[in-house]
């Protein structure tokens, strides 16, 4: 079947759309169109929504909400997101940031997902089929959102200095994540109270490193203190092999990574 | 097959075309409108060979749909020159001997003209990051970083 | 840029013009304005698509192929198999009497690699194309596969290609190219040190930007105009006019313009089946590689594995080398029988040893077929031969850039393969690099020169 874009002025009329088979929907379109270019045969309709929603930032009350169709470029550009725009930096090369969205984010699968992996570790909301869903589940579930329209994201501004990002790439300036490391760390007095710490390219998508996290509790940020959540960092992990790097390796390095990312 | 209108500007002149729904901008340019200017290297948006510029953003035109560009302003390196005057990146890609194949210079030059147009004096780091997403499979990197940064420095010469 | 001309002043003239000065490139306008005619520069009232069934095996027999569903999905014009191909079974090199032809344009009874074109569907846009290409059935038995040198060469390996029945070429000198010069047991005899390494090497792809492709245009007087990127112009309209039984005369190349080739663009791979489908249609026909084709389809360099043995002397000189080479041919010679044979003749490396044995063999295994790419059958044995100088230099404690001094090829020396060495300059390039690099080096090797022997 010849391909078609199907284009809407609103999202839940976009929604409606998306529930008849072999549809898919556009965000940017750096995923989804190099799909159909390669010849992917499953899908035949685009779908689209053009409501201006989709693009709007807010920044309000020390929270922040991302329309899913906010580009990298965006985010990267904006004045009260600068602890942000590294994760949306990492994305591509300056093309794919000026199409590369939000939502499409989301659902990219490894080892992309840098963004996906810095809003996971700033335990976002995303709202999905008019329902806010904390991001571990809509991550851990996508697939069952992928005939739904993700509207935004939003979380917590974090206090200063609390996110950190750090992407691991073979080429430079830009490149696929060998491993992409976020977390939000909060500590008092020196030692850490609260650690999120999320992983990309260590999965089919970005995952959450929970037993480093506990491991970093009560913990002050040193190489010492560190030593045992570097250890636990890939527990239960079965990174994939790709063309960027072999399971093996990102295993080995995680811990080099998220090293330089918490004591470095 | 479903043709669905399609209007923009395309390096100053307006466009008006029946496309292929679900077309990119990149076929509907090159064989709707004629302006081969844009290459397919990779249809995967990883070559930056298709790079062109769609109001004012440097845009991969292999994953960009024709029909989302609906009443934009397209400049491509096809349109650069002005009555025969080249482009100051196309001089000093030229002289710069950043150009072997030819088959990424076009896109090439968009992604630094899209740099140029926001930042005319930029660094040489800025100028890596702004064609990172370009291939050169000659391996002329380092003239074409020269080039940029040089069509910069006589951008500015022109300004004074 | 700077030209040293004190070197070989008296053997020139110095009236150079050109040389040392920079000129601007003939085609530089053309590409910075987006002119340049690429081949895929071009499109046709009525131009159908091209697109490739191909094997997803490495290694099976073909025991039927349904295109029926296929044929009647919408927009497709005409499938080809190989019984529409005139002459199917060719290799390119038969135009210099390298044979036997040992590949099929379209695969018949077996595919002897993962990725062998066996179906080619044409169909009025790419889409219809591929969603065709998608109903073709093939129904294969899939048999071992034959991945590695060492598995093409182990006893009772799978056959990869009928064609060459031992899973090696064979050349008139036998199973291998051959060098034999001096007496290199005698050298080995009388060497202070003997080295003994491997050396191996992976397929490499050129990934030009611009893709492998051809668009074919039939003429009102009959002829049919190919607008290619190939790099081999005659090898693809001589090789063709075999292919399709066509006098050469009524097959018109346009090239020339290459967006990046790197040697991977020698094979005349899309065009012969892309002009068939032109006269079998009447039409245009567009046959262009996707990104992914380029990348696993088109040849890559050979895989090589290399064992070179060394004899060398106290004072620097080596006296004896050994050299056994396999060139990973991949199912199909395409150019690697010359390649292996190239390595042969290149063994010795600039260097003047008195006692040499070289034994190339050009080795079938089931993976993309490899040929040319940038000085193919010399640059990974010149990648191995280096480092197996630093690994001599090392074992006798001797500076890596002197020791090669001692050994450096003189004009008047003969080379292993028989061809007397003229117009050396090795050792002045190495004087020039020491002086650049600012590498320390005896002032008798600065002394020394590539006429002579002298301070030998
Ligand atoms: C050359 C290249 C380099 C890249 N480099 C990186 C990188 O470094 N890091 C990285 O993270 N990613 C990278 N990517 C992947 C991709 O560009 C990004 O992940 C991007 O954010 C995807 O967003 P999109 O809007 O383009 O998605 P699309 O292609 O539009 O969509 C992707 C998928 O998500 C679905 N989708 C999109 N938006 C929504 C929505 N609002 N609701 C429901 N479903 C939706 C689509 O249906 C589709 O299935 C790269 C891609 C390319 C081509």
């Amino acid at each position: 079947m010849a391909l078609t874009v199907r284009t809407f002025p609103d999202t839940g009329a976009a929604a409606a759309a998306l529930a008849a088979a072999g549809s898919r929907y556009l965000g940017g379109g750096t995923l989804v169109v190099r799909q159909a270019n390669e010849g992917d045969l499953s899908f035949s309709t685009f779908v689209r929504s053009t409501d201006p929603a989709l693009k709007a930032i807010a920044v309000e009350d020390g929270r922040v909400r991302l329309g899913a169709g906010v580009t990298m470029a965006a985010i990267a550009a904006h004045p009260a997101l600068a602890f942000l725009a590294p994760a949306a930096k990492a994305v591509g090369g300056p093309a794919i940031r000026n199409m590369a969205t939000v939502g499409g984010n989301l659902f990219a699968p490894s080892p992309y997902g840098d963004l996906a992996t810095a809003l996971l570790a700033l335990d976002a909301t995303v709202t999905v089929g008019g329902a806010a869903v904390p991001i571990d589940l809509f991550l851990a579930g996508r697939e069952r959102h992928a005939a739904e329209i993700v509207e935004a994201v939003a979380f917590a501004v974090p206090a200063a200095g609390a996110f950190r990002f750090r992407k691991a790439s073979r080429v430079k300036p830009k490149g696929a994540a060998v491993v992409t490391v976020a977390a939000l760390v909060a500590t008092e007095g020196g030692t850490v109270t609260a650690a999120r710490i999320a992983l990309g390219a260590m999965a089919d998508r970005p995952v959450r490193a929970e037993a480093a996290e506990a491991a970093l509790i009560g913990r002050p940020l040193t190489a010492e203190g560190i030593a045992e959540a570097l250890a636990a960092a890939g527990d239960g992990l079965d990174p994939p092999t790709d063309a960027i790097a072999s399971g093996w390796y990102r295993r080995a390095v995680l811990p080099v990574h998220l090293g330089r990312l918490l004591a470095g | 097959m479903a043709k669905v209108p399609v209007q923009f500007t395309l390096n100053g002149s307006e466009k008006a075309e029946f496309v292929e729904s679900g077309a990119t901008l990149l076929d509907v340019l090159r064989d709707k409108i004629g302006d081969t200017s844009p290459k397919a290297g990779c249809r995967q948006g990883t070559c930056g060979s298709c790079s062109v510029i769609v109001d004012g953003e440097l845009r991969l035109s292999c994953l960009t749909l024709a029909e989302t560009c609906e009443g934009a302003s397209i400049v491509t390196t096809a349109g650069l020159a002005e009555g025969g005057v080249l482009h100051p990146l196309q001089r000093a890609f030229m002289d710069a001997f950043a150009t072997q194949c030819g088959f990424c210079t076009p896109g090439m030059i968009m992604a630094a003209k899209a740099l140029l147009d926001r930042n005319p004096d930029p660094s040489r780091d800025e100028v890596v990051e702004a064609i990172a997403g370009n291939i050169c499979r000659c391996t002329g990197y380092e003239p074409i970083i020269e080039a940029v940064l040089s069509a910069a420095r006589s951008n500015s010469i022109s300004a004074a | 840029m700077e030209l040293r001309k004190t070197y070989f002043a008296d053997e020139r003239k110095d009236d150079l013009h050109e040389i040392g000065q920079p000129r601007p490139r003939s085609d530089a306008l053309g590409h910075v304005t987006g002119k340049t005619a690429f081949f895929a520069d071009r499109s046709f009232p009525g131009m159908l698509h091209l697109k490739m069934v191909r094997s997803p095996h490495h290694h099976a027999r073909i025991r039927s192929i349904d295109t029926s569903a296929a044929q009647k999905h919408p927009g497709v014009v005409r499938i080809l198999t190989a019984k529409d191909v005139p002459h199917n079974l060719y290799t390119i090199l038969i135009l210099i009497q390298v044979g036997p032809e040992d590949e099929h344009v379209l695969a018949e009874d077996k595919v002897r690699w993962k990725g062998e074109a066996v179906v080619a569907v044409l169909a009025e846009t790419e889409r219809a194309a591929q969603e065709a290409a998608a109903k073709v059935e093939v129904d294969y038995e899939v048999l071992d596969p034959v991945l590695s040198i060492d598995a093409a060469l182990a006893p009772g390996a799978p056959i990869v290609n009928e064609h060459h029945g031992r899973n090696y070429y064979l050349y008139d000198s036998g199973e291998a190219r051959k060098v034999r010069f001096g007496d290199v047991e005698a050298g080995f005899a009388a060497a202070d040190h003997i080295l003994e390494q491997s050396y191996a090497s992976a397929p490499i792809e050129h990934a030009p930007t611009e893709t492998t492709g051809c668009i074919v245009v039939p003429e009102g007087s009959g002829r049919f105009t190919c607008y290619t990127n190939t790099q081999a112009m005659f090898f693809t309209l001589d090789n063709t006019s075999i292919i399709l039984q066509m006098p050469g005369q009524q097959l018109h190349m346009v090239g020339g313009t290459v967006g990046g080739g790197f040697g991977g663009k020698v094979d005349v791979i899309v065009e012969p089946i892309a002009i068939l489908g032109a006269k079998l249609t009447g039409r245009p026909v567009s046959f262009v590689y996707s990104r992914e084709e380029e990348m696993q389809i088109s040849s890559p360099r050979a895989a090589e594995k290399l064992v070179i043995k060394d004899g060398v002397m106290k004072d620097g000189r080596i006296v004896a080398r050994h050299v056994k080479a396999y060139i990973d041919a991949g199912a199909y010679s395409r150019h690697s029988p010359y390649g292996a044979q190239k390595s042969a003749a290149h063994f010795p490396g600039p260097y003047t040893i008195p006692n040499v044995w070289v034994d190339s063999h050009c080795v079938y295994t089931n993976r993309t077929p490899s040929s040319a790419m940038r000085g193919f059958g010399v640059t990974i044995g010149d990648f191995a031969l280096e480092v197996q100088m630093d690994k001599l230099a090392r074992l006798i404690g001797m500076d890596p850039l002197e020791f090669r001094f001692v050994n450096a090829y003189r004009d008047g020396d003969m080379k292993a393969h028989r061809q007397p060495t003229e117009g050396a300059a090795l050792v002045e390039c190495m004087q020039e690099a020491a002086r650049a690099a600012n590498w320390p080096i005896d002032e008798r090797f600065m002394a020394m020169s590539s006429r002579t022997r002298e301070g030998l």
